[in-house]
């Protein structure tokens, strides 16, 4: 790969240096807006006619369950982006590497994609574990992700968009939604056990003692795989929590929601609060174990604008009409979208031109609506409660009327 | 923290976590049991035992579709047929992998440790081929849903108790197999003395393959039972692996009396202690008693004597 990229540069710089001899000649043969050698001054693997990006996730192992949709959504934007002309007057071209679940593998096949295959950009990484591994390759070879989930908060960099909602944007709006609409006062904290449920939760327990002054009855963690569920289920009888505030993830969910089900908990009845279940989660749940239940956060397929709609029909012409996207998928299609609208901005690929513009770029074709990015590289988005259907889908009931402010470093939350 | 609460909260309350431990109890046993037949009369530590737990997974799964497509009207009943199905599966499955993998490696048990987890990691990569990485969710029949009301405040999940039920019959199943009926004596001879009871006629070859079929077959009705409380996935397995090892060895592998105590004694302690403290602190401290069980007591619960 190395040589190959290698050589269609030195091709087109050659190609360039003829064209540059016959100048007069380029007015009648067309040309990119912009040459290669101004669009692009760090030696990337952009020609006149071509630029390569990277996909980096995982489509083996454990993860492969999450990252398929987001890998799917990455290459369908880059298809509707070719096809409108690609970015800069170059078609996209892709080169897929997989992270195989295992961070490590993510770090090596991130400094493969940067140092061999001198990609403009990387769309990928899904946990927040394989982002802080690839973090320090992007930083040191100074390449450009785009990553897609939601996330703990507390990291920013100057390498890295964050296209998926940090954990204050997702969880204050949500609780103060509960706390009005249902008149909420008590929360039982449930999570698995790693980093992300962990912060969340306590993000949620501050606001919900200090900002709500209202009280938290339990909060407690299961290991990631937790398949029983019963005792802690007894605890939420007896305690009677008028919040079940779920951070569950992976197999888990799963139990989780069939046991609460089989205990004759009654989602109509108990208010449950989750940030954990998108639409994919629900084809493993199964719709009607989980009917009645509300997710907070920034996409749902059955939002109602044209923006959604058109993205959606896309998405299934593609992938299949029964494919259902959640809220992460949603968020790996801003990433080449942004990435485009960003270049265009700056006029150049250079990594530093890019991470530069990159605050302010709008993204008014958003399926979720309209996205902006922040000078802390994350975006600003709108934060709704959906409710869950038994037929899989969410019906969105309630969204933030403005535009919720990225905060990864939340004063008064840690 | 239970100052706060009436009597009667307390009571019921009491009895839920009562049949939560239950509920457990037939869990880890039914997860255990063709561990336990395969590691403890084998002395075959078959690190696929998750993956053929999923393979009936998906045959309920397949079978849910085909009685959805075809037959709706006794859709209520699948349960039954899906959970034969999945027996068949495994067992055949079970067989196979006896025949070109495990009875090459009789003589080298580590290496059997091995190849059989590179048969979990091809048996995940061909379920997520073959199903898809996404978990798959099977619709289970309305009659298996939702609690059975005793009093106002107790309620006990029904798909709990069919899993009760099921383990109960099926742990009975194995005792009379095991220690009724000729495969079952036959099985005990070739543990105890391979190469006698080779010498008095049994074709220990035969038995090898007969037991560890079983013992896949049984984890396949396990995977499907478990469709009901778990979920569905090429990983899925996984989730299964370290607590049914841990019940077997704890038990003492080569007794069927000890997987069931070890069972009781595990599920009780973990569902006591997340009830008091929470999920990860009970898993710890449950492994932390059974290590040092382990250390004052190496061969396990109940440990037979064999000849060696």
């Amino acid at each position: 790969m190395t040589t190959k990229s290698g050589d269609a540069r030195n091709l087109s710089r050659r190609q360039m240096l003829s064209a540059l001899a016959a100048t007069p000649a380029l007015g009648f043969i067309g040309r990119p807006a912009l040459a290669a050698s101004a669009a692009n001054t760090t030696g990337l693997a952009v020609t006149d006619s071509e630029v390569t990006v990277g996909i980096l996730h995982s489509v083996t192992g454990t993860m492969a369950i999450s990252e398929t949709g987001s890998v799917e959504a990455e290459k369908l934007a880059i298809e509707q982006i070719n096809s409108i002309g690609g970015v800069l007057g170059r078609k996209i071209k892709f080169v897929q590497e997989d992270g195989a679940s295992d961070w490590p593998t993510f770090a090596e096949k991130a400094k493969k994609l940067l140092v061999n295959d001198k990609c403009a950009a990387v769309f990928g990484c899904w946990t927040s574990a394989s982002r802080k591994a690839v973090l320090p390759v992007f930083e040191q070879y100074n390449g450009m992700l785009y990553c897609p989930t939601f996330y703990e908060g507390l990291e920013q960099s100057k390498n890295v968009i964050y296209t998926g909602q940090e954990a204050t944007q997702q969880i204050i709006a949500g609780l103060n939604w509960v706390t009005k609409q249902k008149g909420a006062k008590s929360f039982y904290l449930l999570g698995s056990d790693y980093i992300w449920p962990r912060t969340s939760n306590k993000i949620a327990r501050k606001h919900i003692e200090n900002v709500l002054k209202t009280k938290v009855v339990g909060e407690e963690y299961f290991p990631l795989g937790h398949t029983q569920f019963n005792s802690v289920i007894n605890k939420i009888k007896l305690t009677k929590p008028d919040v079940i505030y779920a951070i569950i993830v992976g197999g888990s969910n799963v139990a989780f929601y069939k046991q609460l089900k089989a205990a004759g908990i009654d989602l109509s009845k108990q208010t449950l609060l989750t940030i954990s279940v998108t639409e994919d989660e629900i084809d493993g749940i199964g719709g009607e174990n989980i009917a009645g239940a509300y997710a907070c956060m920034k996409y749902f397929q059955s939002l109602d604008n044209a923006n959604n709609k058109g993205f959606v029909s896309a998405f299934q012409k593609k992938w299949g009409d029964k494919t259902v996207i959640g809220d992460v998928t949603q968020a790996a299609y801003l990433g080449p979208w942004l990435w485009k609208l960003t270049v265009e901005k700056a006029g150049s690929f250079d990594i530093d031109k890019v991470a530069a513009a990159s605050p302010g770029v709008e993204f008014k074709g958003a399926p979720e609506g309209y996205v902006r990015i922040h000078e802390n590289h994350h975006l600003w988005s709108k934060t709704r409660v959906g409710r869950a259907r038994a037929d899989g889908q969410y019906e969105v009931i309630y969204e933030t009327a403005e535009l919720v402010q990225p905060d990864p470093f939340p004063k008064g939350y840690q | 923290m239970l100052g706060d609460y009436s009597l009667s909260d307390l009571g019921s309350i009491f009895v839920m976590q009562g049949f939560a431990g239950l509920i457990l109890f037939s869990v880890f046993l039914l997860m255990a049991l063709g561990l336990a037949i395969i590691f403890g009369q084998m002395g075959v530590i078959n690190m696929a035992h998750g993956e053929f737990m999923i393979l009936g997974a998906y045959m309920t799964y397949l079978t849910s579709k085909l009685f959805e497509t075809y037959l709706p009207a006794l859709f209520p009943g699948y349960f039954f047929v899906a959970m034969i199905v999945a027996f068949l599966a495994a067992a055949l499955l079970g067989a196979m992998v006896e025949w070109a993998l495990i009875s090459r490696l009789y003589k080298r048990p580590l290496d059997t440790m091995l190849a059989t987890w590179g048969l979990s990691l091809i048996l995940q990569q061909l379920y997520r081929s073959i199903f898809g990485a996404r978990e798959v969710g099977v619709e289970l029949p309305p009659w298996m849903l939702g609690s059975w009301q005793i009093t106002s405040t107790i309620e006990v999940p029904i798909n709990g108790m069919f899993v009760m039920a099921l383990t109960a019959v099926i742990t009975a199943g194995v005792a009379l197999l095991i220690y009724k009926s000729r495969l079952g004596r036959q099985v005990r001879a070739v543990v105890q003395n391979r190469v006698m009871a080779g010498a008095v006629g049994i074709d220990t070859q035969k038995v090898d393959r007969a037991t560890f079929a079983l013992g896949c077959g049984i984890a396949g009705i396990a995977g499907s039972a478990f469709t009901m409380v778990g979920s569905t996935g090429p990983t899925a397995g996984q989730l299964y692996i370290v607590d049914s090892f841990l019940v077997v060895v704890f038990g003492g592998a080569q007794s069927l009396i000890g997987t069931i105590a070890s069972a009781f004694t595990i599920s009780q302690s973990r569902s006591t202690l997340e009830f008091f403290t929470s999920g990860s602190m009970a898993q710890v401290a449950t492994l932390i008693g059974v290590v040092v069980i382990l250390m004052l007591r190496p061969q396990g619960l109940f440990a037979t004597k064999v000849r060696r």
